[in-house]
């Protein structure tokens, strides 16, 4: 049980990084609170698992401290910083059974074997492994060797933090949904610090308390599913979460009126001192722009997706592409519509970072 | 199901092959048969002869069963202490063998270099190196003042020829075993390191249980190379002192060809023949065997 505290932690792999193109993790400061579930969240080579890997011990930052609660354990191994980590791919000792297996950190630990004994029941019971106990680990299938290795890194109750290095990937689908609210629920009741990589969306979302959005060995953004979603604070973040991600369109931005190719709309609040600059976006997502009757952007439309539940539109502003969401109710559309876009919820974005309106 | 198209002509590929190993292992092999069911009075007259060398052969009171029996015993008992250093000495080195950096190639290349060298002369090195007068080794063994004479004595005899055949082939159950390691996903050891277990425990739950497939072909390999061995006691000590050294390839060529006695060496070889192809079917076939069971 612990407080994680990163301290300006970098790493780069070619050991003298001379610029910081040459770092695989940016410098990063950070406070992982005790008993939160956080995600990690980016595209593959984001530098996720190797931040993942850095808490662990399995890398040594080349630069930055790593506190546990207040103490120092940038240098320690792995071994003594009491830390469960959960891999990729099942890891599962051949020659062991179900139970000798999860047995197996405990045993390492020198428990007393009432303890393990206890502890490999109960884990078993919450992960469904109670009938297969006695069965040799190596003849399971994927989705129970997996299980087995998420059961070895939940079954030390005194750890700091458990890890999770993209655990469901080998999952079945429908087993997914059903092992990531187990996973929910043991956080719940065992009140750990949890951080589970990702470059799954959905996962981070239902996951975490909180998400770090990495790109290009960049912490991005840090925030609740909630804002991620309502507010991203780079365009990275809007174009990564929602699917599809946030529209975003070269815009000039004249207080609180945004011109995109001439066509102007409206902005919830103002911008002022922007119209010089040549950099500026204009992020919404698809959610808040909807195709209409009525006055607005005059827009081609390219093609419909019906997604059963909701319709979107793939239309064209101008010579840029964008999605918007068909409201319930319009039937056939022409070619030639117009858009509606939520002031509310139209961001401003100066060289990918999001620039704070002021009340107009 | 998919409708796989039958296309006799397909043969044609496999023709080739068949007339290959008919000449190359059918027709040598079938002389020899053809020996231990006939004998001869001389002037190249062959007669039918039955299964009497066969029943010679394994039955003990005879000269020539006694002969066989102490040459297969001492066959075996050499090829179980060969396998008994190599196998563990080859894991162990194997364990040690950097696994990256520039120091992998030149380590395996210097692992690899006993391997390399042809049988006659590697029993010609160890013949000069063991000489007790200007053989390094010999002479060392013999200005420590241990009693060393390979020609002399049984003991000298024996441990120079394993330690010839540890020397020469523990490469290969290196080189096989490091290739099995190597094959281990670092999330194993990733795993081992985050559950706390020691060295050991690595070696005995991960390590060894992954070899065992490796383990399996370098072992038959040992088993048919030290059951086979021939060069080695030829050169250097000639079979002796006496018959110490007189392994079942040895006392088969002193038959065969210094006695020309094709009979009992025809027989010899079939039987020969026949406990090595028996013990690598039975000890394969029992390790496969366990691991399918394991899985269940």
């Amino acid at each position: 049980m612990a407080r994680i505290t990163l301290d300006h932690i970098a790493h780069s792999y070619s050991g003298k990084p001379r610029s910081e193109d040459d770092y695989q993790l940016k410098p990063l400061q950070h406070v992982w609170e005790q008993g939160s579930a956080y995600a990690l969240l980016g595209p593959s080579g984001c530098g996720k698992t190797t931040l993942l890997n850095i808490i662990s011990g399995l890398v040594i930052p080349s630069e930055g401290r790593l506190l546990f609660d207040d103490t120092d354990v940038t240098r320690l191994p792995t071994e003594e910083r009491n830390i469960a980590q959960v891999f990729q791919f099942p890891v599962i000792y051949d020659t062991m059974t179900v139970a000798e297996n999860l047995a197996f950190p405990l045993k390492n630990r020198r428990m007393p074997k009432m303890v393990i004994d206890r502890r490999v029941a109960e884990i078993a019971e919450m992960l469904d492994l109670t009938r297969d106990l006695n069965r040799r680990a190596r003849g399971l299938t994927a989705d129970a060797k997996q299980k087995i290795s998420l059961g070895r890194g939940l079954v030390r109750a005194d750890v700091s933090a458990v890890l999770f290095d993209e655990p469901l990937t080998v999952i079945d689908p429908a087993l997914k949904w059903e092992l990531r609210s187990k996973l929910k629920a043991v956080h719940r009741a065992l009140d750990l610090l949890m951080i589970y990589v990702t470059h799954d969306q959905t996962e981070a979302l239902t996951f975490a308390d909180k998400v770090v959005v990495m790109n290009d060995g960049r912490a991005v953004q840090i925030g609740t599913p909630a804002e991620l979603f309502e507010r991203p604070e780079h365009t990275f973040v809007g174009y990564f979460i929602g699917s599809p991600g946030m529209n975003l369109l070269p815009a000039k931005v004249n207080g609180a009126r945004a011109y995109v190719e001439g066509h102007g709309f409206d902005l919830g609040a103002a911008y002022p001192g922007l119209i010089e600059q040549s950099r500026v976006q204009i992020g919404v997502r698809p959610e808040f722009v909807s195709l209409t009757a009525a006055e607005g952007v005059p827009v081609q439309v390219r093609r419909i997706a019906d997604l059963g539940r909701r319709r979107l539109a793939y239309v064209d502003l101008a010579g840029h592409p964008m999605v918007a969401t068909v409201p319930a109710g319009i039937g056939s559309l022409g070619d030639r519509v117009n858009v509606k876009i939520d002031p509310a919820q139209t961001h401003v974005y100066l060289a990918d970072i999001r620039v704070q309106g002021v009340a107009a | 199901m998919i409708d796989k198209p039958i296309n006799n002509r397909a043969w044609f590929f496999v023709l080739p092959v068949l007339a290959f190993v008919l000449f190359s292992s059918l027709i040598p092999v079938m002389t020899v048969v053809n020996y231990s069911v006939q004998d001869t009075l001389g002037e190249n007259n062959f007669f039918w002869n039955g299964d009497s060398w066969f029943r010679d052969l394994l039955n003990p009171h005879t000269t020539i069963g006694a002969r066989f029996n102490d040459a297969l015993f001492r066959t075996l008992a050499f090829s179980f202490v060969a396998l008994a250093i190599e196998v563990p000495l080859g894991i162990a080195i194997a364990l040690c063998v950097p696994r990256r950096g520039w120091s992998v190639g030149i380590s395996l290349v210097v692992i690899a270099l006993p391997m390399l060298i042809p049988w006659n002369v590697v029993g010609t090195i160890w013949q000069i190196f063991t000489r007790e007068d200007i053989g390094l080794f010999g002479a060392a063994l013999t200005g420590l003042g241990l009693h060393y004479n390979v020609t002399q004595d049984a003991v000298s005899a024996w441990v120079t020829i394993v330690v010839i055949d540890v020397w020469h082939w523990t490469p290969l159950v290196i080189l096989l075993s490091y290739a099995g390691l190597r094959a281990i996903p670092d999330a194993y050891y990733q795993a081992a390191r985050i559950d706390g277990a020691s060295r050991w425990a690595v070696f005995a739950n991960i390590e060894l249980p992954k070899l065992q497939k490796v383990l399996v072909i370098a072992v038959l390999l040992r088993f048919m190379q030290t059951f086979m061995i021939y060069t080695e006691p030829f050169v250097v000590t000639g079979g002796g002192p006496g018959s110490a050294t007189t392994f079942l390839s040895i006392d088969l060529d002193k038959i065969a060809l210094g006695q020309v006695d094709l009979g009992n060496a025809a027989a010899m070889s079939i039987v020969y023949y026949l406990i090595t192809l028996t013990v690598c079917w039975v000890f394969f076939t029992i390790m496969t065997q366990l691991d399918r069971r394991r899985d269940a």
